[in-house]
């Protein structure tokens, strides 16, 4: 880790968040530093998602300021890759992997888009550094979830971003399948030097890999190292009820409350 | 068998046959990869109301096919914003013109024949007027469809993520809902309401399931299309059968055995699997210890 003063990728002062009259998050305050891999962890409802739409420049704070790569999120913007959360795709969805990857680079642009050979070589270098190369012609639908998830980051990676914005990448995956994505992020993480932030809702297949951990319950949120954040204390002060931490085997398990 | 093409109304019928054919093929594509199928077979119907309406003020079915059908897609728009409501909302709307359109046809005197050719296509009975607007209308859709396809088939996959991106999702939706509405006009004067979905849909389907390509299903689609055309418009002037007949004779003889034997194939190619060996636990435990 260089030690030099660096501007924060992303940097919220005070920021509410209501949709409608329900309020969704409430004076967050966090600065994320570039090249760190930050796990989102909290219940359903926690605002999780609203979260990433606020960063994503999807939705707007109520009050606070947020800047994310010094500047107000806003949608298109190239320096930021966002893998939506998985579903489940239609198994006969008309399209190769290779087309979903493509959406990441030119998608949003209007025009058939013809075939090039540059655009063809930029799509495989993203396939190749996913692991994905053979799934390139593969329809889309009858991939599993892994390797969907895969060509999800994949496309992600598309337009060089300097923020990785992954909802739940984890989420459905076999735990062979997770090692196997977690160790694709940490070396996506650590190759491109990009900023990682991705939700999960179990921090133990991605503890060797976390930089810090930022915890939501109720719409407010907690950042810190794993084991300072995920304190029988702190929990209990985010959920508003009582909280039992267990650490053990090198893994973090929280009860009592609706993980 | 080919002295036929001799007659003005049966190369009127070739050449408006051709342009919906490929029209139809194009939108349809889209239509099913959005999953829409139903929300063109309403459309259909409710053009139905709109052409009864426009034999009884006696001016062309087109006119109110287009009046119509774009209505409901912009109401469409509007009251099924989520996926969950979409298809009740047109429902409930495809219902209601299909009422209105029995109505009109009782007030109009005369009813059976333009019923018949409403419903079932006279595409014999096309005129020179007909094909230059056809035409007219065919070569805008094509263009529109070629401009917002991209970003169209993007928010299709996921509509959120193309959101992120700067695509305007809802705003693409509802166009190209209208762009359907102005197809299935165009695609009404050939096949008759009942059977636009055997050059809507038909082709595009069994194009997907022949080629995963986006590019190339379309082109393969248009190709079937006007193909079905071609040889409805030759099988149907040779014979006392109606050419709306053999049209969808050939969409569904041609989508049924490709359907079959692509099931075939894909529960193959899933049981073979894609599925790359996952990750041993040593090879995890070499991983960078981040932990410094």
């Amino acid at each position: 880790m260089d030690t030099e003063i660096q501007e924060p990728i992303i940097q919220l002062e005070r920021v509410d968040v209501q949709l409608g009259e329900r309020i969704i998050l409430q004076d967050i305050n966090l600065s994320i530093q570039p090249g760190e891999f930050v796990v989102i962890l909290g219940p359903n409802g926690a605002g999780k998602t609203t979260f990433l739409r606020l960063l994503l420049g999807l939705i707007q704070p109520a009050s606070g300021s947020v800047r994310v790569l010094g500047q107000t999120p806003r949608v298109g913007s190239h320096l930021i890759g966002y893998a939506p959360q998985h579903r489940v795709f239609d198994s006969e969805l008309p399209l190769r992997g290779r087309d979903l990857v493509g959406f990441g680079l030119d998608g949003h642009r209007w025009g058939i888009g013809l075939p090039s050979r540059a655009r063809r070589e930029k799509i495989d270098q993203v396939l190749k550094e996913v692991d994905g190369l053979e799934l390139a012609d593969a329809p889309f639908g009858q991939l599993s979830g892994g390797e969907q998830q895969r060509l999800l980051i994949a496309q992600a990676l598309l337009t060089d971003p300097r923020l990785l914005v992954l909802d739940e990448p984890l989420a459905n995956l076999d735990l062979s399948y997770q090692q196997d994505v977690v160790a694709l992020i940490d070396k996506v993480c650590r190759t491109r030097g990009v900023t990682i932030l991705l939700v999960a809702h179990d921090i133990n297949p991605l503890l060797q890999v976390t930089d810090r951990v930022l915890y939501m319950a109720r719409g407010h949120s907690a950042i810190g190292l794993p084991d300072e954040v995920i304190t029988e204390s702190n929990l209990t002060k985010l959920y508003g009820s009582p909280v039992q931490v267990v650490h053990t085997l090198g893994r973090y398990f929280v009860v009592g409350a609706e993980v | 068998m080919f002295a036929i093409f001799q007659y003005p109304f049966i190369q009127n019928a070739f050449i408006a046959g051709s342009i919906v054919a490929i029209v139809a093929a194009v939108l349809g594509y889209f239509l099913i990869v959005r999953g829409l199928s139903f929300a063109g077979h309403a459309l259909s119907s409710i053009g139905f109301a709109g052409a009864a309406g426009a034999v009884l003020l006696g001016v062309s079915p087109i006119y109110g096919l287009m009046v119509f059908t774009v209505a409901a897609s912009i109401a469409i728009s509007i009251l099924g914003r989520e996926v969950r409501e979409r298809d009740v909302a047109t429902g409930v709307i495809m219902t209601f013109a299909l009422g209105l359109g029995i109505l009109f046809l009782s007030l109009y005197h005369g009813y059976a024949e333009q019923a018949y050719s409403i419903l079932f296509g006279t595409i014999v009975g096309v005129s020179r007027d007909d094909v230059a607007f056809t035409l007219l209308l065919g070569l805008i859709l094509l263009i529109l469809i070629a401009i917002i396809g991209r970003p169209l088939l993007f928010s299709s996959f996921d509509a959120e993520l193309a959101e992120t991106r700067g695509v305007p999702v809802r705003a693409l939706g509802s166009i190209f809902l209208i762009l359907i509405a102005l197809t299935i006009s165009i695609t009404t004067q050939v096949v008759g309401i009942l059977l636009v979905f055997a050059l809507l849909i038909g082709p595009p389907a069994t194009a997907i399931r022949l080629v995963h390509q986006p590019l190339r299903a379309i082109i393969l689609a248009i190709i079937l299309g006007l193909a079905y055309t071609w040889l409805g418009i030759l099988l149907g002037g040779n014979s006392p059968w109606p050419v709306s007949f053999f049209i969808t004779a050939l969409s569904f003889g041609v989508y049924l055995p490709v359907r079959l034997l692509s099931q075939g194939i894909d529960s193959k190619r899933s049981a073979k699997g894609f599925e790359k060996l996952s990750m041993t636990d040593s090879a995890l435990a070499s991983q960078k210890d981040r932990n410094d």
